[in-house]
């Protein structure tokens, strides 16, 4: 079994080099898509991009890639420029100008497919595979073509990284620094038009949005610097493009598409839990840190508090007269403040400072009193 | 006409109407693509419910998928609220996982039944004929037709009964809040009627078409009214229009219901896009032009007025001198010319211009009002 999950074949190499190209370019641009908040923009091209590929088939009658990406490309790109126009004279919001996009554009292409369904061609069998995703049927000149856009999509990003910086933060200060933000605005829409066309064939038009969604948001979770959080994500793009596509591989009839997406979901929940710093349950532990220190903290003042009412500092008092006047569990508290050898425990119920946490709760009550009271 | 395409002609206006009545809502809060995330989800919750119940008729499925697609905002919202990630994102990304799972079990378990993956993209609305209800040896007709009624009915007392919690909290969510009116409840009601909606409309145009009901309609209604019961009303005419176009279309053409379906929707906002009269952009171009010549010939009035009576009268106030002072060109310095004079405010001698009484009154009205 192991064996033959190793076994290269010629047909397993193309894919792995596709699934690698479209998980690098998606991955790459899908960290401006995120960071622009422009990611269901994604969503609308990889659906616009359908009936581009029907016409583009009907014109050719053969599936030449370079033909049917040419056709996807353009036909998302007038979706997006559809978009803007809806958004720039109506009053309708972008949400509702995708919503009109996705749907019409698709249902296009399914009227598109039908027809073709129709046509007497050796060929049109596998154009079907571009709802889903297919790795199988991918040759070696598709993986030719992918890697040729994609090189492109590096380029430019390459060359433009100071503007896409600056457009994806601060587009207004952008435009006072006399930059030409509208036309770089379109490269970069272009730029997410090629990766999102790129991975059509593999992915499929309904599940690709997520390719420029989720490497961006796992990567963000782990890094707030621009470089890096393109290369990790680029690299979460093609960890999970190369993954998915090996799983489709060997089990039979998961088409690669959704396995990808499965994949790559998986790392953005990881991403979400346990990163350092933004990740949920490291931010469980730190507040549970803090809420104990909090905790052990009001106790040594407390305890001050009543120790000045005595003459001996060191004398010891129940547990249940600090707990009328402290706030949560007392007992936690305590343990806590022992554990750091803050305060004894000579008999059961009896609890009183040490040296050092005599010394620690004045200094304690020194500087947050100073806070408090602001003298 | 046989009775089988009387079935889908009267399911699809069916479906239509059911969409695009809870997508204004949609429209009108700004969650219009909420319904293409509830539509990819809602399988989930049917492929499962399949794996339990094994009948594709079993109402649970529809209880199932219904779950699915609230649980599905839930989940966004939870994203969302967890700060994490924006609100585009978080939308983004639950619902292809949801729908890749989907896919995946349908892939693995179910790849030999009657759920395959293209019926869920595509419907199968020409299917409906086929699957009867009879009920003690009667025969009442294509089972959808039933189950899409009962859902158009659930759509029509949703926003009967809460029209006024519905207008109120989409227009003004913390005045509702205020007043006891419960918009969380309202919100998550809305979705699940939404979620029912679409698993019923899904099994006949498909996931993605759901979403061009529901949305298209209901924007198009948007663009020719602000009145939300006219909105409801336009919003039910176009999703009917729409779904009796789609089906002439694809009877001629011999191509998918569903899709055709959509574009009809599409060529019918496109419509509106141009001519609505408060929006349409032929009304603003026709409006920008009116506006352009309107302040062009008040300039010129006041270009006048201003050299009325100077030495550099007789070069100041000509046509030929407009071209250079103002940067018009030839063609639009004669079409103002043309209307001050036919409107008597100027007299036109060769290329020399002079103000009548009427637009010597009207230029100093202009001028004062504009300083």
């Amino acid at each position: 079994m192991i064996a033959e999950f190793f076994q290269f074949n010629y047909t397993l190499t193309i894919v792995m080099a596709g699934a690698f190209i479209l998980g690098i370019s998606s991955g790459l641009l899908s960290s401006f898509a995120v960071l622009r908040q422009q990611s269901l923009l994604g969503d609308v091209i990889s659906h616009a991009a359908f009936p581009g590929i029907a016409i583009a088939f009907l014109i050719m009658m053969t599936k030449d890639p370079l033909g049917l990406f040419f056709g996807a490309m353009v036909s998302g790109w007038i979706g997006t420029l559809f978009v803007n126009a809806i958004v720039r004279f109506t009053t309708l919001s972008y949400d509702a100008a995708f919503g009109i996009i996705l749907s019409v554009f698709f249902g296009l292409g399914i009227v598109l497919l039908s027809y073709i369904q129709r046509v007497p061609s050796s060929e049109k069998a596998g154009l079907n595979s571009f709802l889903f995703g297919s790795a199988s049927t991918m040759l070696y000149q598709d993986v030719i073509t992918m890697a040729l856009f994609s090189l492109i999509i590096i380029l430019f990003i390459f060359l433009f990284w100071k503007e896409f910086k600056l457009l994806s933060f601060d587009p207004n200060f952008m435009s006072s620094l006399g930059f030409p933000v509208h036309k770089l605005n379109l490269l970069l829409t272009t730029l997410l038009v090629i990766s999102i066309v790129i991975g059509l064939q593999m992915v499929g038009v309904v599940l690709m949005s997520a390719m420029v969604i989720a490497p961006a948001a796992a990567a963000r979770q782990w890094t707030s610097h621009l470089g890096t959080m393109v290369l990790l994500s680029g690299f979460f793009g093609l960890l999970s493009g190369v993954i998915g596509t090996l799983f489709s591989n060997f089990i039979p009839h998961i088409s690669t598409g959704p396995m990808i997406v499965v994949i790559v979901s998986f790392f953005v929940v990881v991403s979400l839990l346990f990163a350092p710093h933004r990740g949920l349950i490291w931010n469980w532990i730190q507040n549970y840190y803090y809420r104990s220190n909090i905790r052990a903290n009001s106790m040594l003042v407390n305890m001050l508090l009543f120790s000045e009412s005595q003459t001996d500092p060191y004398h010891c008092h129940q547990l249940s007269a600090l707990t009328a006047i402290g706030r949560g569990p007392a007992l936690r508290a305590m343990k806590e403040l022992q554990r750091q050898q803050y305060v004894r425990n000579p008999e059961a119920d009896l609890w009183g400072f040490t040296k050092r946490g005599y010394q620690k709760a004045q200094h304690l009550q020194a500087t947050l009193f100073k806070d408090d009271h602001g003298y | 006409m046989g009775i089988e395409q009387l079935y889908i002609i009267i399911l699809a206006c069916i479906v239509a109407a059911s969409c695009s009545l809870c997508g204004v809502f949609l429209i009108l809060r700004r969650l219009a693509l909420i319904s293409d995330a509830i539509s990819h989800s809602v399988l989930l919750g049917i492929v499962i419910a399949f794996f339990f119940v094994h009948d594709l008729n079993s109402p649970i499925l529809i209880l199932g998928a219904t779950l699915t697609g609230v649980l599905m905002v839930y989940l966004t919202e939870l994203l969302i609220s967890s700060k994490r990630l924006k609100k585009d994102a978080s939308i983004g990304l639950v619902f292809p996982l949801f729908f890749s799972i989907s896919i995946l079990l349908i892939n693995l378990f179910a790849h030999d039944i009657h759920l395959d993956q293209d019926s869920v993209l595509l419907g199968e609305i020409a299917f409906t004929p086929f699957r009867l209800f009879s009920l003690w040896g009667l025969n009442l007709g294509p089972v959808s037709l039933w189950v899409m009624g009962v859902i158009l009915l659930l759509n029509i007392a949703f926003v009967a009964a809460f029209y006024k919690e519905l207008k109120l909290s989409t227009f003004d969510s913390g005045l509702a809040t205020m007043l006891g009116f419960f918009p969380t409840f309202i919100h998550y009601a809305l979705m699940s009627v939404v979620s029912i909606t679409a698993v019923g409309a899904f099994e006949s145009v498909g996931a993605i078409l759901v979403v061009a009901l529901m949305v298209v309609p209901p924007a198009t209604a948007y663009l020719l009214s602000h009145r939300l019961s006219h909105m409801i009303a336009l919003s039910l005419l176009f999703g009917i229009l729409a779904s009796l176009l789609g089906y002439l279309m694809a009877f001629l053409l011999d191509v998918s219901i569903a899709g055709s379906m959509a574009v009809m929707t599409g060529i019918l906002f496109f419509l509106a896009f141009i001519f609505s009269p408060s929006q349409g952009i032929l009304i603003k171009f026709l409006l920008y032009h009116k506006q352009r010549l309107l302040f062009s010939a008040n300039m010129l009035l006041i270009q006048l007025l201003d050299h009325e009576g100077t030495h550099t009268e007789q070069t100041e106030n000509t046509v030929s001198n407009l071209v250079i002072h103002m940067q018009w060109s030839y063609s639009f310095a004669n079409k103002v010319v043309t209307y001050a004079l036919q409107h008597g405010f100027v007299n036109r001698s060769n290329d020399f211009l002079t103000l009548t009484s009427l637009g010597r009154e009207k230029a100093r009205h202009v001028s004062v009002m504009d300083s």
